[in-house]
């Protein structure tokens, strides 16, 4: 009893439960298996997987960034029409100018930070809500798209294609996989593993609990295992494919700014101005600049996925990124970030992002219309938030929770005298 | 008053949360047209008793019986234990501040004419409420245009239109000035004189004394006592005992005051408001601190006591005219909370949960929000150091928590003024501003509190302590600063501060000579 109950603590969070985000991935689980078995095993084909990563990086670029903006209490309409806009204006500079792709790509992302800059001053410095500025944006940067285009599509050039279309080439020995994606995958393996153990050391420092060997090892057991099938699938795609490099992409933005919002002053003060702007500001925080960045940041990403996406497309044309905010909100919303602010992490938006992938991906794969998917991804989205906003209305009473309760009877349950605003201390550990 | 027939008795109330017991076996009975006042420390289950009463808890979600007008009632809903006559005034006020005074009274239950609302009769029967409340406004005025006095007396009617046969009132004078207070009491006497049952729930025990009839003390969830203030010759101290469980010999702890030199002197400070160009909110005010002195500014409300110290702390409230501050000699820039911090300023704001603190946050992520660079290297953060300080503050302040990592939501108002007092302690400060340090907190906490100041300025800090209480000002300071209109009106040593000589400062503009 007492096992089911540690692993329940442990399995998923570091030390703290933390229902929300065992939900999320329960949720993800589950619908691979169940479309694995529903789609005959087609879900988990190395083409099918490798499709889905270069199909929806994208998405899951944007979410990284909406997260931030959701945390910091904004929202942002606009990165659809900046990813757009973005695309456009590279496409016909290396057209009409013949610039070289490499620069094209430092062209965008400047495009996208003056974007950025441009709407990070009306929200920071002016005061206007970023719904409205991003509104505006929405509307700007989709006629600009059409302007710029004449409402026509402009193929891009080979080499930048490789952002989109790319992935990792064949070198060294014919191992009959492909030899990068392995050692990244190696690499992955010994990061999990390190970092496993790093934490172990920092929580016996700091004399808390630290979670049983057996626990550790039963949750590198499945995390190895889940690096280690997907390595092999990626590097056994047909020749030539392997790990996208928009893929490849993800992962790095991924990494980089999980540490970011977790590990330092800069991320500590997004998630403080979004709890409590005033008492932010009182404590030293720059607000503006805080506002400021964060908004300039999703446009920045915005334009590198509007980058990918044209360069996977191999041509910008004026219906793209249409309703891109869409998902990525959806996906952070999924992914446990409060509507109110102040709450979420990257890695739980990335699961929300990939739950909305599987489900979009098995249900094509299924031959379901685009009709029924849409009505399925939006009573997903809308469940995934009632469950949440139900769960805080019943003090932590949650559906997993309850699924759970017949193995945990006994356990000593959170005091609760008063009802928790959310899960505390998510955005501080996550198994991510 | 004893062959008054009870009105209302909660019996064996308990009611559990999952993992705590927030009543045990609680009773209560309220006879019929008396005050009654409930005390107990914070945490001790006053709210939940009168949100059980009130159906926030419905029914079902406690064990016990209450007996209302002698039968037994089942409220599933707020709106239940209206219709019974039954109506609790938040802390927190309910009023939509858009909105005018009569709209506000007849907020969800407007007198209606043909399915249209009738404002003509609302418009009538407002006025008569007010009147009963003795609110001279015009009925026409937005909420957010009249002070917080006034605005509680609005709440006042508005439980007048729906007729209500038990007033409750949670702490009805947190926010209110002594005189507002005042008026708030002599309402309640007069309610009593028409036969309207109140049920008054405060920390001010000096109020209690003086309004209540008889008094019902919780502690840790439970019934401790219930008295009768006339028969029983209840006093505060009497009160405080039953609250505490033990008797508090002194209210403030004893304390050698260790006084150094001027080390940060204000001059001419002049500050205007932010919204109105003509408006000083601070006019030429001058003052000093030394170093191990802890130095009162007392004010009634509106005074620019708080405003006095935001916008000291880097320019956070108002428009800056005019005015130099010198610290250690030396003439400071304090042009952000940035600069006020890195100068060794701190300021604990007087609403916490407002601006004070980020409610979602975890205890040690709170505390040393305001100096993150200290606990980091090249801007990242080491949760080894953070846990460190964190738990280094849990232990020096007593802070009642099983672990730095729960949210301060789940910590009492004593404990999350701990809390944020260590946030800012943190940031190693010479000068403290603390802005109502002890309000909406219990007696035992409050004397921590006042311990945890006396430390401070032993350790050679300077400590400004804004506050409402004339006692808490003369127990504690060694100087205070009386305020008036944004002016500072006099500089009381202890030996001379009387609440007397005080208050007289405090409503005059003369700087009255003290002798």
């Amino acid at each position: 009893m007492s096992r089911i109950k540690d692993l329940q603590k442990n399995l998923f969070g570091g030390t703290t439960s933390n229902v929300r985000q065992f939900g999320m991935i329960f949720t993800l689980v589950a619908i691979v298996l169940l479309f694995e078995i529903w789609t005959g095993g087609l879900t988990l084909t190395s083409g099918n997987l490798i499709a889905v990563v270069s199909q929806y990086s994208y998405i899951l670029i944007l979410a990284i960034g909406m997260l931030m903006v959701i945390v910091a209490g904004h929202i942002d309409l606009s990165v659809g029409s900046v990813a757009a806009f973005t695309g456009i204006v590279v496409a016909k500079a290396m057209q009409e100018f013949s610039i070289p792709w490499p620069l094209g790509i430092a062209l965008g992302l400047a495009v996208g930070a003056v974007i950025g800059a441009w709407q990070g001053f009306w929200v920071a410095y002016v005061g206007v809500p970023a719904f409205i500025v991003t509104l505006a944006g929405m509307l700007l940067f989709r006629g600009g798209n059409q302007y710029i285009g004449n409402a026509d599509t402009v193929p891009v050039l080979d080499g930048f294609r490789t952002i989109g279309a790319g992935f990792l080439p064949e070198v060294g020995p014919d191992t009959g996989y492909n030899n990068l994606t392995l050692l990244l995958g190696l690499a992955a393996c010994l990061g999990v593993v390190w970092r496993e153990w790093k934490t172990r050391q920092t929580r016996r420092t700091m004399n808390a609990d630290v979670a049983p060997m057996w626990i550790t090892v039963l949750r590198l057991a499945v995390m190895l295992g889940v690096i280690v099938f997907a390595t092999l699938r990626f590097a056994s795609g047909r020749v030539g494919t392997s790990l996208p490099i928009s893929g490849i992409i993800l992962i790095v933005l991924v990494l980089g700014y999980s540490y970011y919002t977790r590990h330092t002053i800069g991320g500590r003060h997004i998630y403080a101005v979004g709890g409590n702007a005033r008492a932010a500001e009182l404590s030293g925080v720059k607000l503006k600049r805080v506002n400021f960045l964060v908004m300039m940041n999703m446009s920045v990403l915005a334009a590198l996925a509007g980058m990918i996406f044209v360069a996977r497309s191999s041509a910008s044309g004026p219906q793209d990124g249409l309703s891109w905010e869409l998902d990525a909100i959806a996906a952070v919303f999924i992914g446990g970030a409060a509507v109110s602010g102040g709450l979420g992490t990257i890695s739980g938006s990335i699961v929300g992002g990939l739950v909305m992938a599987l489900l979009n991906n098995g249900l094509q794969l299924e031959g379901v219309g685009s009709d029924m998917v849409q009505i399925i991804k939006g009573l997903v989205l809308l469940l995934a938030v009632a469950f949440d906003v139900y769960n805080k209305s019943q003090d932590r009473f949650s559906i997993i929770g309850s699924l759970m309760r017949p193995f945990s009877r006994g356990a000593p349950t959170a005091p609760a005298g008063e009802p928790r605003p959310a899960p505390d201390s998510d955005k501080a550990r996550v198994a991510g | 008053m004893t062959h008054d027939p009870a009105l209302l008795e909660m019996r064996s109330i308990t009611k559990t949360f999952p993992g705590v017991t927030a009543l045990a076996d609680v009773n209560l009975a309220v006879r019929a047209g008396e005050i009654h006042a409930i005390c107990g420390e914070n945490g001790a289950g006053k709210s939940t008793l009168m949100k059980v009463l009130s159906g926030v808890y419905p029914h079902g979600t406690y064990t016990g019986d209450i007996v209302y007008q002698g039968e037994e009632v089942r409220f599933h809903d707020i709106r239940a234990s209206e219709r019974a006559g039954i109506v609790i005034i938040h802390q927190e006020l309910a009023l939509v501040p858009g909105m005018s005074i009569t709209e506000n009274i007849f907020l969800g239950n407007e007198p209606r004419r043909r399915g249209a609302i009738d404002w003509k009769a609302a418009q009538r029967r407002a006025l008569e409420l007010m009147e009963q409340v003795g609110l001279q406004e015009d009925p026409d005025t937005l909420i957010k245009d009249i002070g917080i006095g006034k605005q509680q007396l609005v709440e006042i009617a508005k439980a007048f239109a729906k007729d209500v046969k038990l007033l409750i009132l949670d702490e009805p004078t947190a926010a209110l000035n002594e005189a507002d207070s005042q008026h708030l009491l002599d309402l309640l006497r007069g309610f009593r004189e028409r036969g309207i049952t109140s049920i008054i729930i405060s920390h001010k025990l000096n109020e209690i004394e003086a309004v209540a009839d008889s008094i019902t003390i919780l502690r840790d969830g439970r019934t401790i006592e219930s008295l009768d203030v006339k028969a029983d010759g209840v006093n505060e101290d009497r009160i405080v005992r039953g609250m505490v469980g033990r008797e508090l010999s002194s209210r403030f702890p004893d304390h050698l005051p260790d006084i150094g030199e001027v080390f940060f002197e204000v001059r001419d400070w002049t500050v205007r408001h932010p919204n109105s160009a003509e408006r000083l909110v601070c006019k030429g005010s001058s003052f000093h601190v030394r170093r191990g002195e802890i130095v009162g500014f007392a004010g009634l409300m509106g005074a620019g006591r708080t405003e006095l110290a935001m916008s000291l702390f880097g320019r956070s409230y108002g428009v800056y005219l005019s005015g130099t501050v010198v610290k250690d000699g030396e003439e400071i820039q304090l042009r952000s909370v940035a600069d006020a911090i890195r100068h060794g300023l701190a300021y604990v704001s007087e609403d916490r949960k407002a601006i004070g603190l980020n409610l979602i946050d975890d205890i040690k992520t709170s505390m040393v929000a305001a100096k993150l660079q200290k606990i980091s290297t090249y801007g990242v953060i080491d949760p080894v150091g953070e846990y460190r300080a964190a738990e280094e503050y849990r232990k020096n302040l007593k802070i009642k928590t099983p672990s730095v990592d729960e949210g301060v939501m789940k910590l009492s108002g004593g404990n999350q003024q701990k809390v944020v007092l260590a946030k800012w302690m943190f940031t190693d400060p010479d000068l403290l501003i603390l802005d109502e340090p002890t309000r909406g907190i219990d007696v035992g906490a409050k004397y921590e509190i006042y311990g945890i100041i006396q430390r401070l300025a032993d350790q050679g800090k300077g400590v400004i302590v804004i506050s409402s209480e004339l006692p808490e000002l003369i127990g504690l300071c060694d100087r205070v600063y009386t305020m008036f209109e944004g002016a500072i009106t006099g500089d009381v040593p202890r030996r001379d501060a009387t609440p007397e000589l005080l208050m007289k400062q405090m409503t005059s503009m003369k700087k009255t000579p003290t002798p």
